[in-house]
């Protein structure tokens, strides 16, 4: 079946797609640039049969969103720069205890109350290591409100397969951008529902790994009666503070999210076949990358873009083929130097890496790209 | 004899609390209040925030969820609202529920949705070793109050009353055939009930304070002068229901 087009901003995708998703409880706390998501749930989950719930702050957003996973629901919050420092202790509850959920962070100008308004891809590193403790993390970037509806689902999908918090950034200018948009047909894409026990009651282990180090599931209420703690725990649940329970606890993780790299990290390839200088971005940077590319290619320049769309896990092997190829790789960020030491860490002296940085609130702009490019060609 | 047994995790125990703290007694006039109700372990959930007393979810053979520092009341919000036929418990602090979590209570009562909180005032940070909280008494030491407390301390039951609480009570680890009749009552109330039960900390406070020993210091909490039994009980729409309602009219149903 085809899907059907419309016009559409991006977080008005996010908030469609989380339905089409399985979404059933959104809880959030009000931010610019996030909050048409909120709005638009607000209206929709209802219909839906679907609970939406406005907390007392986005910490309070953050635990009632797990509350609700416990309960069996796929679950979602969006904030913004302020609030999404706000969640990180109880986002890294959700990573430690393996409770699915969505997170979303709009990107604006920082640090602190900063840029409500504005774009910046400041949040980076903070989507990595925001919360404490050593943590897997998986973020990943659209760059289009098509995008943003295909990840959006991506993101509920791979929450529930690892049983781990999936994080959707963006910055500004891709979450208020309206764009026409092809909305999929549900016959389109797959839903991941997270794996449930067989187990008897007796038997049930809820923090034993299976073959792929993800725990089965039951939500509270079931008869199974288990515990779910932050503090340190073995395979019952409970607490521990044996040094070997304690890393392999850690390791696993770390593994479930190792194991499914082939399925989480992507990037997209734009022109690189022939490619001199490649062009390192993401977001709305990757569109100005994009425009740029088609100039410079009309002056005989070789230029083409690699842009991460899994920004976590990084897109390591791909990015290493990419630098035996290229005499430079531009990076273009709208920050100070973020996912530029990644490059540089991935790179390991193949070749060149120039930094084009932006940290005015301003989108960088295509002129500036070709600029940079014209300079190392 | 009441048999606990039936309802503790064997393989949690010992316990982590202090000898002659006064968390065991509540936990046990808990215990014979879900008994007294006939609930089911199966349909129970507990929820705590961080503290000594936030450490009893892990001995209850019931869905338990043993949270982060103050939050206890929006995980829980979140789980009563996914699962509305859970009789959820929340188990707080006087800092886990007052300082640091203190306005997840505010809005749990004004939303007036159907968790039974029960608050262990103890008077201070058992936990981390001592330290003031927002309920220390005036002039008593702390770790953080070496030359004696210098804050106000309040009352949590006014608080909760004045957000909107349907069901408030308040009482003590000392006197414990009413507190189980009191947590009974509250679970049975339909919508917000806050119990806020006075305790000890002994081996800590007690100790630093001279407050006498364990027996002592539970005697003492029979002369407080705070009221004690059920403070308010109004009804109000409850939450969960009024969002099956919202669902019902959005699905053109009501
Ligand atoms: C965010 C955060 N800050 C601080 C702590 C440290 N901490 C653990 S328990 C606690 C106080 C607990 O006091 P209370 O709620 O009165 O419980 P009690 O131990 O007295 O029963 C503190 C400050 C923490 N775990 N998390
Ligand atoms: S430190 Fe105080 S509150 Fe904590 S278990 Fe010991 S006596 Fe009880
Ligand atoms: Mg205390």
């Amino acid at each position: 079946m085809q899907g059907t087009v419309r016009l559409m901003q991006g977080n008005q995708a996010c908030a469609h797609a989380a339905i089409a998703a399985g979404c059933t409880f959104f809880a959030g706390y009000p931010i610019t640039p996030s909050s048409e998501i909120a709005e638009e749930l607000a209206r929709l989950l209802p219909r839906m049969g679907g609970k939406f719930i406005q907390m007392e702050d986005e910490i309070a957003a953050m635990a009632a969103c797990i509350g609700a996973s416990i309960g069996g629901h796929k679950v979602l919050t969006a904030t913004s720069g302020p609030g999404f420092s706000l969640k990180q202790e109880n986002l890294g509850f959700a990573v430690y205890t393996e409770i699915p959920c969505v997170v979303v962070n709009v990107m604006r100008g920082g640090p602190s109350t900063g840029l409500p308004t504005s774009p910046a891809q400041g949040d980076v590193m903070q989507a990595r290591w925001g919360t404490h403790g050593d943590h897997p993390m998986v973020v990943l970037a659209p760059a289009s409100v098509r995008e943003i509806y295909d990840l959006t689902i991506q993101a509920f999908n791979l929450s529930e397969l690892c049983r781990t918090p999936v994080i959707l950034l963006y910055d500004e200018v891709i979450g208020h951008m309206r764009e026409k948009t092809e909305v999929p047909d549900p016959s389109q894409f797959k839903i991941i529902d997270r794996k449930q026990s067989t187990s008897s009651p007796d038997a049930y282990l809820p923090y034993k790994g299976d073959e792929d180090d993800v725990p089965a599931f039951v939500r509270f209420g079931e008869g199974y009666r288990y515990h779910i703690t932050g503090l340190a725990h073995d395979e019952r649940g409970f607490p521990t503070q044996n040094p070997r329970v304690v890393e392999a606890k850690q390791r696993r993780l770390h593994r479930k999210v190792e194991q499914r790299r082939e399925e989480i990290v992507a990037h997209e390839a734009f022109l690189l076949d022939d490619a001199e200088i490649a062009i390192f971005a993401y977001g709305v940077t990757a569109r100005s990358a994009r425009a740029a590319i088609r100039t410079a290619r009309k002056e005989g320049i070789r230029v083409g873009l690699f842009r991460p769309i899994s920004l976590w896990p990084f897109p390591d092997l791909e990015l290493e083929k990419l630098a035996g190829q290229v005499k430079a790789i531009v990076v273009a960020e709208m920050n100070l130097g973020q996912l530029i030491y990644e490059v540089d860490r991935v790179v390991h002296g193949q070749t060149r890496i120039v930094a084009y940085q932006k940290a005015s609130g301003e989108p960088v702009h295509p002129e500036e790209i070709l600029t940079a490019v014209r300079e190392h060609r | 004899m009441f048999d606990y047994e039936q309802y503790f995790r064997r393989e949690m125990m010992p316990h982590i609390w202090c000898k002659g703290c006064g968390n065991g007694v509540i936990l046990k006039a808990l215990l014979r209040a879900i008994h007294r109700l006939d609930l089911s372990k199966d349909q129970i959930a507990m929820v705590s925030g961080i503290g000594c007393s936030s450490r009893l979810t892990g001995y209850v053979d019931c869905n338990t969820l043993h949270t982060t520092h103050g939050r206890a009341l929006a995980f829980a919000t979140g789980l009563k609202l996914a699962r509305p036929e859970v009789t959820v418990i929340v188990i707080t602090g006087d800092g886990d529920g007052l300082a640091i979590g203190g306005n997840h209570l505010i809005h749990a009562a004004r939303r007036n949705i159907d968790l039974t909180c029960l608050l262990f005032n103890n008077q201070i940070y058992g936990m981390t070793g001592g330290q003031v909280s927002p309920t220390t008494p005036e002039e008593l030491f702390s770790t953080t109050s070496p030359y004696g407390n210098i804050e106000a301390h309040f009352d949590p039951c006014r608080l909760v009353e004045g957000a909107g609480g349907t069901f408030v009570a308040r009482g003590t680890a000392f006197r414990t055939i009413p507190l189980e009749k009191l947590i009974a009552e509250g679970i049975q109330h339909k919508g917000f009930s806050f119990i806020e039960i006075l305790t000890t900390c002994p081996e800590i406070h007690g100790r630093r304070n001279k407050l006498g020993t364990p027996a002592e210091m539970l005697q003492a909490l029979a002369k407080t002068t705070l009221p004690t039994g059920v403070l308010r009980k109004t009804s109000a729409p409850e939450y969960t229901e009024v969002c099956e309602g919202i669902i019902a009219r959005a699905q053109g149903r009501g």
